[in-house]
């Protein structure tokens, strides 16, 4: 498509910045008499804090303050909180343990903080921070999920002796149990949704200011809803009243959930500023970001899948245990539970469901949302039980799935969910014939020739995202609405800027919401710019995660340009001196119906300025108008990724061989910047499936710290994609649109491990399929098939 | 302090630095050029990658001290003015950035990889290449688009000067 406006590929607005080293990032940002912070870190996983004696360190080169959890207490700074309230099966609520921003008593997992040390240096923190004697009695690490709330064990929070944060249920355990009962064929699956590090390429860092002449706070800072920062270090840890604290969040060098949380350093950095009367910085290293990033998934599941004679699946039951670290992240809660349960129904008409998940703390840094947060794991369980099911029945997968598909819609699930609208067949359709399974039968022939064992497996998911209707989500839990908000101000002279709560770190804001408002306008797109990341400009917003920034935030920039365009209507109506309800706005012009008398847009801006043509009877001066948008409903972004692998016997190896992926995101702003949305998704699935994973040994020292021990996907990991769509318009929202930020995250790890069990032929594989692990099963098959 | 001095970005450059300081500290705090990237301090992401005499190094890994009298060109160094260097422009054009945060360490990488293997570029060359480059948003799809165009517009350029 031609021109600048909604589907166009326009390229990025923000992008001349960032390729001329422009950018300006958190660590970026110098403060006049700026000093340094550097965390002293609990080497131990779990250990009482006996003392911590600061005076030798105090005293060195450089050192401008030392601060611990004694000076938060002493200051009743209060503690790091999670945000969504969880009920157990029983109604009480879930247990929520202290979480001090500096460890007090105690140390919960390796890396928490027990001291910051301030400098004038980095180095000199540092030096300092060695000097910082501690004195620990350790206890006992809780490390491993499946036994973390066996009887006798260690507690790590006073208010949950057993180590059980809630234990949760969700849908009809009686007419699932009676779905099963009556069941031709069951089919049963265990597995492990492994650990992961978000690992966003910019670690996390924060700069407090000060201002004693105004007794206010500016707080830097990597986040992906600076206003949800300024809301939580407010109204509940009590830095400072809003209005006295401005929460900046520059460019931000991705996110992927990691920077959503209000986390500990952020918090003494900006209180810090203040009790040292300096600005002072923080930026994570890589091994710190490894051992204090919320971390993401980390579950362990067992399901069960029941069939009636005919293949059609009659129920699904669900049991998983989740890992939710040594403290509640600030979302941590609703991952394993609203995010995910409500999912399980995949594309499929299933008539009952239930879903029993039991959260637990362990000695390890805290998990949260990341990518997809829990509707990976809920895809991941529901297509590879789905795959499983049809092998076991001796179907075509895909065939299996058809059958299965949901094909009316709205479709009411037995987990809340009201799917609006979807054309699953359609997916599922054009994936197969863009990825040319027919063909599949001869490369797997050509492989065999080669001594490879090739495979391909399927994954059809669905999400919930556009989060999220305010009074839906409060009624689970949350403790914030889940709208957004938006301004536009169009200037005299015909420009705009638009002030948005969403917040961009990577996904070309500055460019889609501009193609929305100059289409809209009929402006040039070189006319409008995007204002966030700023309490002080924008008013209130609740950022960016859960793919919402289309479907909420451009939503409210709809909203918000009707309201301009009906008052700008009425100034054209004063300036051509005609009947407002006489007056069209088409194309960047306002004319008067049947006349050719016009005037443009940037000309009725102008007036509406210098208000000549009316007077303050009728009409208010100036173009800027505001608008807050609830969203009426989830939306529903669906798709068929189809995964083709080539394994190497002998050595393990599994290379990609092909992968396609067709998703129907609704309507589509800008298709490059789309594409680009699923290939970085895809590429965090298929290192989940193939490469990454969190290792903690027994005694709670994370063996991952480091791009050494971790495996990251590099480019020679992974192929090029191919990404199509279908399309069917989102019902609920103004532009259509469904979100595609996480969708590939979602759907890539079980067609991944789909693709590697039909090469090796059976299911015994976990994540991450490493060669070693490839390789063992490899010659697993081999053996059974010589017995 | 010692003191050190280099040629960044065609401009002469020197100051008193702690022994112990990293190149890429030098050139962000003290030349204030924020465009290079420190995403790991092990080598590994390349997001600190600058040419120093003609050649991609990690700046993340390198002390100040040992580019004494040393030519470094940075991300800064590559535009003039509005007029982008062929890769910097392959990059928007295919989209090969995102978050932006690992750019300038790939588009410096890039033009090395073209320096030492030339204008024509096979996909496999450059996604073996890019080892020691790491993003997390694009799935280094669009970056290889963007090198392997990048590469060929380096080509067509020296073609043309010729």
């Amino acid at each position: 498509m031609a021109g600048t406006g909604i589907g166009a590929r326009v390229e990025r607005k923000e992008d001349f910045r960032f390729i001329t080293g422009k950018g300006n990032y958190t660590d970026d940002i110098n403060r006049e008499g700026q000093t340094h912070a550097y965390f002293l870190r609990s080497p131990h996983a779990h250990a009482v804090i006996k003392s911590v004696d600061t005076k030798k360190a105090s005293g060195m080169p450089g050192v401008v303050g030392i601060l611990t959890g004694a000076d938060i207490e002493k200051d009743k700074v209060g503690g790091l909180i999670c945000g969504w309230m969880i009920n157990n099966k029983d109604g009480s609520p879930m247990r929520a343990g202290a979480h001090p921003a500096l460890a007090q008593g105690k140390v919960r997992y390796v890396g928490d903080h027990v001291a910051v040390v301030i400098a004038e240096t980095l180095a000199e923190a540092k030096d300092a921070a060695e000097a910082i004697k501690v004195t620990y009695a350790p206890l006992p690490a809780v490390v491993d999920l499946a036994s973390a709330t066996k009887k006798g064990i260690t507690t790590i929070h006073d208010v949950a002796p057993d180590n059980q944060v809630y234990d949760w249920h969700l849908g009809d355990k009686a007419a699932t149990d009676a779905a099963f009962k009556k069941a031709k064929h069951v089919t049963k699956i265990d597995l492990v949704n492994n650990r992961l590090i978000p690992n966003a390429m910019e670690p996390r860092a924060a700069v407090g200011d000060y201002n004693s002449g105004e007794d206010a706070f500016t707080l830097y800072t990597t986040s992906q809803n600076p206003h949800v920062a300024r809301l939580v270090l407010s109204a509940f840890i009590g830095i400072a009243p809003e209005h006295k604290l401005r929460v900046i969040a520059p460019d931000v060098g991705g996110g992927f959930g990691s920077k959503i949380f209000i986390y500990a350093e952020e918090t003494v950095c900006v209180w810090a500023a203040k009790k040292v009367g300096r600005p002072v910085k923080w930026v994570a290293d890589r091994t710190e970001a490894f051992l204090s990033d919320a971390h993401g998934r980390d579950h362990l599941t067992h399901a069960e899948m029941a069939m009636d004679e005919n293949g059609k699946i009659t129920a699904m039951r669900v049991k998983t245990r989740a890992n939710l670290g040594a403290y509640l992240s600030t979302f941590s809660s609703s991952v394993p539970t609203y995010l995910y349960a409500p999912l399980l129904s995949g594309q499929y008409n299933i008539p009952a469901i239930y879903a029993e998940v039991e959260a637990v703390y362990t000695n390890t840094a805290p998990v949260d949302a990341y990518r997809g947060a829990g509707r990976p794991e809920a895809t991941f369980v529901v297509e590879r039980i789905v795959e499983v099911a049809a092998r076991e029945l001796g179907l075509d997968p895909a065939t299996f799935r058809r059958k299965n598909f949901i094909k009316s819609f709205p479709h009411q699930t037995p987990v809340i969910m009201c799917y609006d609208v979807g054309d699953y067949d359609a997916s599922l359709k054009k994936a197969m014939e863009v990825h040319d399974v027919k063909g599949f039968a001869k490369r797997k022939r050509d492989s065999a020739k080669a001594g490879k064992l090739r495979g391909l497996g399927y994954s059809a998911y669905i999400e919930a995202c556009g989060i999220a209707p305010s009074a839906a989500v409060g009624s689970l839990g949350a403790g914030v609405g889940l709208w957004e908000s938006a301004e536009v101000r169009v200037n005299p002279v015909g420009t705009v800027e638009v002030l948005t709560g969403s917040h961009s770190h990577g996904q070309g804001h500055e460019t889609t919401f501009a193609q929305l408002v100059a289409g809209r306008l009929g402006i040039p797109i070189e006319n409008v710019s995007i204002v966030h990341g700023d309490t002080d400009k924008v008013q209130m917003g609740m950022g960016t995660y859960g793919s919402r920034s289309g479907a909420v935030g451009m939503s409210a920039i709809v909203k918000a340009l009707d309201k301009v365009e009906a008052k700008a209507k009425k100034v054209a109506s004063f300036v051509l001196e005609a009947s407002e309800k006489d007056i069209d706005f088409k194309d960047g012009k306002f004319s008067v119906k049947g006349t050719d008398k016009s005037v443009d847009f940037a000309s009725v801006a102008l007036q509406a300025y210098v208000a000549h043509k009316f007077t303050g009877a009728e009409l208010e001066p100036g173009l800027k108008e505001g608008a807050f948008y609830d969203p009426t409903n989830f939306t529903f972004p669906s798709g068929v990724h189809i995964a083709e692998v080539e394994i190497d016997p002998d050595t393990g190896v599994t290379t990609v061989a092909k992968w396609t992926a067709v998703d129907d995101f609704g309507v589509i702003i800008n298709p490059m910047i789309v594409e680009g949305q699923v290939h970085g998704g895809i590429a965090q699935g298929i290192g989940q499936a193939l490469l990454e994973g969190a290792v903690y040994n027994d005694n709670g020292q994370l063996l991952t710290a480091s791009y050494m021990d971790y495996a990251m996907p590099r480019a020679d990991d992974l192929p090029s994609f191919r990404v199509d769509h279908t399309t069917t318009p989102c019902p609920s929202n103004p532009l259509g649109i469904k979100g595609c930020g996480e969708a590939g995250a979602i759907a890539s790890p079980a067609a991944m491990i789909n693709a590697i069990t039909d090469a090796l032929g059976h299911e015994n594989i976990a994540m991450p399929a490493t060669p070693q692990a490839v390789w063992k099963a490899a010659q697993a098959s081999f053996a059974k098939a010589a017995e | 302090m010692p003191k050190v001095s280099m040629t960044v970005n065609g401009k002469r450059v020197s100051a008193n630095v702690d022994a112990r300081t990293l190149l890429v500290q030098f050139l962000r705090d003290e030349n204030r050029l924020t465009g290079t990237h420190v995403g790991c301090d092990t080598s590994q992401c390349g997001s600190c990658v600058v040419h120093v005499n003609g050649k991609a190094i990690k700046s993340c890994t390198t002390l100040a001290l040992s580019c004494e009298g040393a030519n470094v060109t940075t991300i800064e160094g590559l535009a003039n003015g509005q007029d982008l260097h062929p890769m910097q422009a392959a990059f928007r054009t295919h989209h090969g950035l995102q978050c932006g945060f690992c750019t300038p360490g790939m588009i410096m990488s890039a033009i090395d990889m073209v320096n030492r293997l030339g204008f024509d570029l096979s996909e496999e060359t450059i996604r073996h290449e890019l080892e020691g480059n790491i993003c997390r948003c694009t799935g280094y799809h669009n970056i290889v688009k963007a090198i392997q165009a990048g590469a060929a517009a380096m080509g067509g350029m020296k073609v043309a000067a010729e």
